[in-house]
């Protein structure tokens, strides 16, 4: 049973009835008449020119509108218009331009689209399409390729990218040390595989009106790109997306299925329909990205660190660049003297990745923090001691104080719940029958970011409170957090409070991404509210004779009220509004970071604790408890907070353990492309787990005190399992996912 | 469907017009024609509208189905009943799980046509009018979603796996639940909330 919670008592889901009846509604349904289904047809090759397209036997089948390929399709007018291969090398690139030209640059590429009136009759049709095409070469195997790598566009630009090169004291100087390592990590590329298949319905209310039912991150992100590929205004483009079905980063990016709904919805001039299929979605999509890295480490006996050198390579698509932060940990999290980083992307005949949760960060974590451990057993330093011993209580990197940094305290909460003192020192020493029994730990973090945003507050007389704000909920639950903001600052009770999102036409709110939402878009609800106060009161200060020169210091706004600090007057709002003559309240805010903020780090911090088990004969690999801590800030819901921390820890467990996308490099494509092939941590994966939060807030972030959750959930949960399974075992597996054959 | 076919179709001067803008000749002139005298949909017309009638949640609704359309794509597209989820279309994800005569079925993996005469129960059937099913009531209270997709499939196996007699404890339940992925991983607080219920001993 849970304890980190008592299931009664924070606020509730506010969609959850919506959600366990089936009434929320996601981007594939809504029903709009004469809407018709598109069907994608795919490449079958990873490079080349599509030599000829038969579209005949499909074009006459029952039912078929049309067959839309590069050979009739119309050009989104902001296309670019170069007809060459954009980037190579890698200079930055751009998306891929679908149906452009027969020009092939991955497997699985979207090649032909075909509209019928039904879904049954849409896929019939799309498997009379056939290709044939002219074959280049394809590059597609990272680990062959590692001399091939590249520095990232920005990083060239600008050396001070956090992706340029990056050296503190002396280059490798972790050579020097009396105890050092140097060792390969590696994993493969992983797939998001959301729950919802992505998904659009496309419909030009008129020719230059686009509204879009979309499965995305940012409603208002997604807006300006089809504004812009369309040559629209931005407002002449609508996106609805009030519930998304998990993404996990892979609707942080506009696909070639979007574009291509939008095509087709233009060309027929009726709605279309584009849900991928599950083999799709391992495509065109995004992904993690393959990633090699080596690490050297160094240490002297006492166990402080002299040096770490960390280089990563990761994979990208030869016409569009993707870089993520893989090694920023490594920079900021220890008081080593002497670190270098060094980050290289390779272009390949591959589709482009795009950050999935921990984006960079869990995939940096997974080498430093099995260093760490590595180094550890070397020293015969129990591994959280050489944590607090590296400890820092400013940023090594930027030579700044964190703006508050409670890891100690999680390492304690941990250590505590998992029963850290009873973990052997020696690997391999504990077992119950056939079962060897280790425990492992890590660190994880990300830093606490915080954009610009807006929210529309509409104060009504009747004393309910109606929000908007254009952000998406991916499945943290930003409706409930914003509802638990806005019930604290006004005293309106929650059942009163309704918080709209997921449309483009309201207030400014970026992607759902970043573990930004509950600091970006909660501080701008903290501002309206604190307007909304200032008027309620200069109401009371007029129309109510007690209330007349009471300032916002005197006034206690609760239970829909408000009443006057140590006196018996007080009043509802919405009796207030009436006694007024007050109209509806309806005004917009605005809340950013401000320049205090830029004087500080600002991290979240993680720390996971894990048991495992491993069959000394079968080497099946189980994690039986664990343990996840977190300095995130000022929590704003516990129950849905620590739903966040265990969906981050399952989908660790699937990095570490299970999770493989398996590409035949022969033709560039990916052999594992369903969930029976690709393996997703299921219930029989995943244990009790126990969240801690230290719950301290952090003014110098936002105002209401938070960090952010959702990355730091997963980052460092690979690393404390391989850790674990070394002091299990004794073996140490540096490639993900550790799957039993590694073990035996 | 039916209605569809009725009216004329505008496919015909989409076809037509796109074989005069492409250069290509995509679609030869006889198949225009035959597109034109309609001989394609009559075909499909006398195979696409098989007699079925399927009792959904206490409703009997009898309709002519395309043979190929599953139980899953019906109960979605022509039903507009979306409570039941696509997730994989592959029978391994349990989004689409929903009772059929009382057992807990993929509806991605049952052709429409082969449920005649059966009684379908989904998640928008569950809850007695506007009071919760008390599995629907114990998932809000334990959390047991995030975004929310995977959880009526959720909800309609873990009702079934009690009536199973498949819930007596944590590790029974995520053995037998394990045909219900949850990408969010709330699989914790899923397994709370089933045993809430089994333990609250009612009769689901």
């Amino acid at each position: 049973m849970n304890t980190f919670f008592k299931a009664d008592e924070p606020l509730q889901r506010v969609d959850g009835k919506m959600k366990v009846t089936g009434a929320a509604k996601y981007a594939a349904e809504y029903v709009l008449p004469d809407c018709r289904y598109a069907v994608l047809v795919t490449s079958s090759i990873a490079k080349g020119r599509i030599k000829s397209l038969d579209t005949k036997a499909a074009s006459n089948a029952p039912g078929v509108i049309a067959v839309i390929s590069y050979l009739n399709a119309i050009r989104p007018p902001g296309y670019a218009a170069d007809n060459e291969h954009p980037t190579e090398p890698a200079t930055g690139g751009q998306p891929h331009r679908v149906f452009y030209d027969n020009k092939v640059y991955f497997n699985g590429q979207p090649i032909a689209m075909v509209v019928a009136d039904t879904f049954e009759r849409a896929t019939y049709a799309a498997h009379l399409v056939k290709a044939q095409y002219i074959v280049e070469e394809h590059l597609t195997d990272l680990n062959k390729n590692l001399d091939k790598g590249v520095l990232p566009a920005s990083a060239k630009k600008n050396p001070k990218s956090p992706l340029a090169d990056y050296d503190r004291g002396v280059v490798d100087g972790y050579k020097t040390a009396p105890v050092k390592l140097e060792m390969e990590y590696e994993h493969p590329a992983e797939m998001h595989n959301p729950m919802e298949l992505q998904a659009i319905v496309a419909h030009w209310e008129t020719d230059d009106k686009l509204t879009l039912y979309d499965k995305v991150q940012g409603t208002q992100p997604t807006q300006q790109n089809f504004a812009k590929e369309w040559k629209l205004p931005p407002e002449n483009v609508k996106v609805i997306a009030p519930f998304v079905g998990g993404a996990f980063g892979n609707a942080l990016h506009n696909w070639p299925h979007e574009t291509a709904a939008i095509i087709a919805a233009k060309m027929i001039k009726k709605p279309v329909k584009l849900m991928l299929t599950r083999e799709q979605m391992f495509f065109m999509v995004g992904y993690r990205p393959g990633t090699f890295q080596r690490i050297g480490i160094g240490a002297n006996r006492d166990g402080k660190l002299v040096g770490i050198s960390h280089f990563s390579i990761g994979q990208t698509s030869s016409y569009e660049e993707f870089t993520e932060s893989v090694l920023q940990q490594t920079r900021m999290m220890y008081t080593a003297p002497n670190v270098s980083t060094r980050y290289r992307i390779l272009p390949m005949d591959v589709s482009t990745p795009i950050w999935m949760r921990g984006p960079g960060e869990a995939t940096g974590a997974f080498a430093l923090e099995s260093a760490l451990d590595e180094i550890a057993y070397e020293l015969n330093i129990d591994p959280l001691e050489l944590r607090i011993i590296n400890h820092t209580d400013q940023d090594p990197e930027r030579n700044m104080p964190w703006s508050t940094k409670y890891l100690k305290e999680c390492f304690k909460l941990g250590a505590e719940a998992i029963g850290w003192n009873k973990r052997p020192l020696k690997a391999g020493t504990l077992s119950d029958g056939p079962w060897k029994i280790g425990y492992g730990m890590a660190v994880g973090t990300f830093g606490a970011n915080r954009r610009s945003a807006k929210v529309r507050a509409k104060l009504f007389a009747n004393g309910s409170l109606l929000l908007q704000s254009a952000v998406t909920d991916i499945g943290p639950g930003t409706g409930t957090a914003m509802v638990g903001i806005a019930t604290d600052a006004i005293g309106i009770p929650a059942d009163q409070i309704t918080f709209q999102l997921g449309n483009s036409e309201f207030p400014v709110a970026g992607n759902q991404g970043g573990s930004s939402t509950v600091n970006s878009v909660g501080s701008a609800v903290l501002a309206v509210c604190d307007v909304l106060k200032q008027k309620l009161l200069e109401m009371a200060n007029q129309n109510m004779p007690e209330f007349k020169s009471a300032t916002l210091e005197q006034v206690t706004f609760s239970n829909g009220g408000l009443q006057l600090k140590g006196g018996s007057a007080k009043t509802t709002i919405g009796d207030l509004m009436k006694k007024s003559g007050s109209a509806d309240l309806d005004l917009i805010e605005e809340a950013k970071p401000g320049p205090e903020a830029a004087k500080y780090s600002k991290y979240s911090y993680s720390v996971h604790f894990v048991e495992v088990r491993v069959h000394s004969i079968t080497g099946r690999i189980q994690v039986t408890k664990a343990v996840t801590c977190a300095d995130a800030g000022k929590i704003i819901n516990m129950k849905t907070a620590g739903n966040q921390m265990i969906g981050g820890v399952t989908g660790g467990i699937g990095m570490a353990l299970t999770e493989d996308a398996v590409m035949d490099h022969r033709f560039g494509r990916y052999m594992t492309k369903d969930l029976a092939d690709y393996h997703v941590p299921v219930h029989a994966d995943v244990p009790h787990i126990e969240v801690r939060f230290v719950d301290k807030p952090d003014y110098i972030v936002d105002p209401m005190g938070t960090k952010g959750i959702g990355e730091i959930a997963i980052i460092g949960v690979a690393p404390a399992i391989a850790n674990a399974i070394f002091n299990a075992t004794g073996k140490r597996i540096r490639q993900l996912p550790i799957t039993p054959d590694k073990l035996i | 469907m039916e209605k569809e076919n009725a009216t004329p179709n505008p496919r015909r001067d989409f076809l037509k017009k796109s074989s005069l803008i492409t250069a290509v000749a995509l679609t030869p002139t006889a198949a225009i024609k035959a597109a034109d005298n309609q001989l394609d949909e009559r075909i499909a017309q006398a195979i696409e509208n098989v007699p079925c009638s399927i009792e959904i949640n206490g409703t009997k609704h009898t309709m002519k189905i395309d043979p190929r359309i599953t139980l899953l794509d019906l109960l979605r597209e022509r039903l507009h009943l979306t409570g039941t989820k696509k997730g994989c279309d592959y029978g391994q994800c349990g989004a689409c799980t929903v009772h059929v005569d009382g057992q807990r079925v993929n509806s991605c993996l049952t052709l429409a046509v082969m449920n005649d005469g059966k009684k379908v129960t989904t998640i928008e059937g569950l809850a007695n009018g506007s009071e919760l099913h008390p599995m629907q009531a114990a998932f809000i209270k334990h959390d047991g979603f995030q975004c929310g997709y995977c959880t009526p499939g959720q909800i309609m196996s873990a009702v079934a796996c009690i009536r199973e007699g498949h819930a007596d404890n944590e590790g029974e339940i995520r053995e037998f639940m394990s045909g219900n992925i949850c990408r969010c991983g709330a699989y914790p607080n899923i397994v709370a909330a089933i045993q809430e219920v089994k333990k609250g001993g009612k009769n689901i």
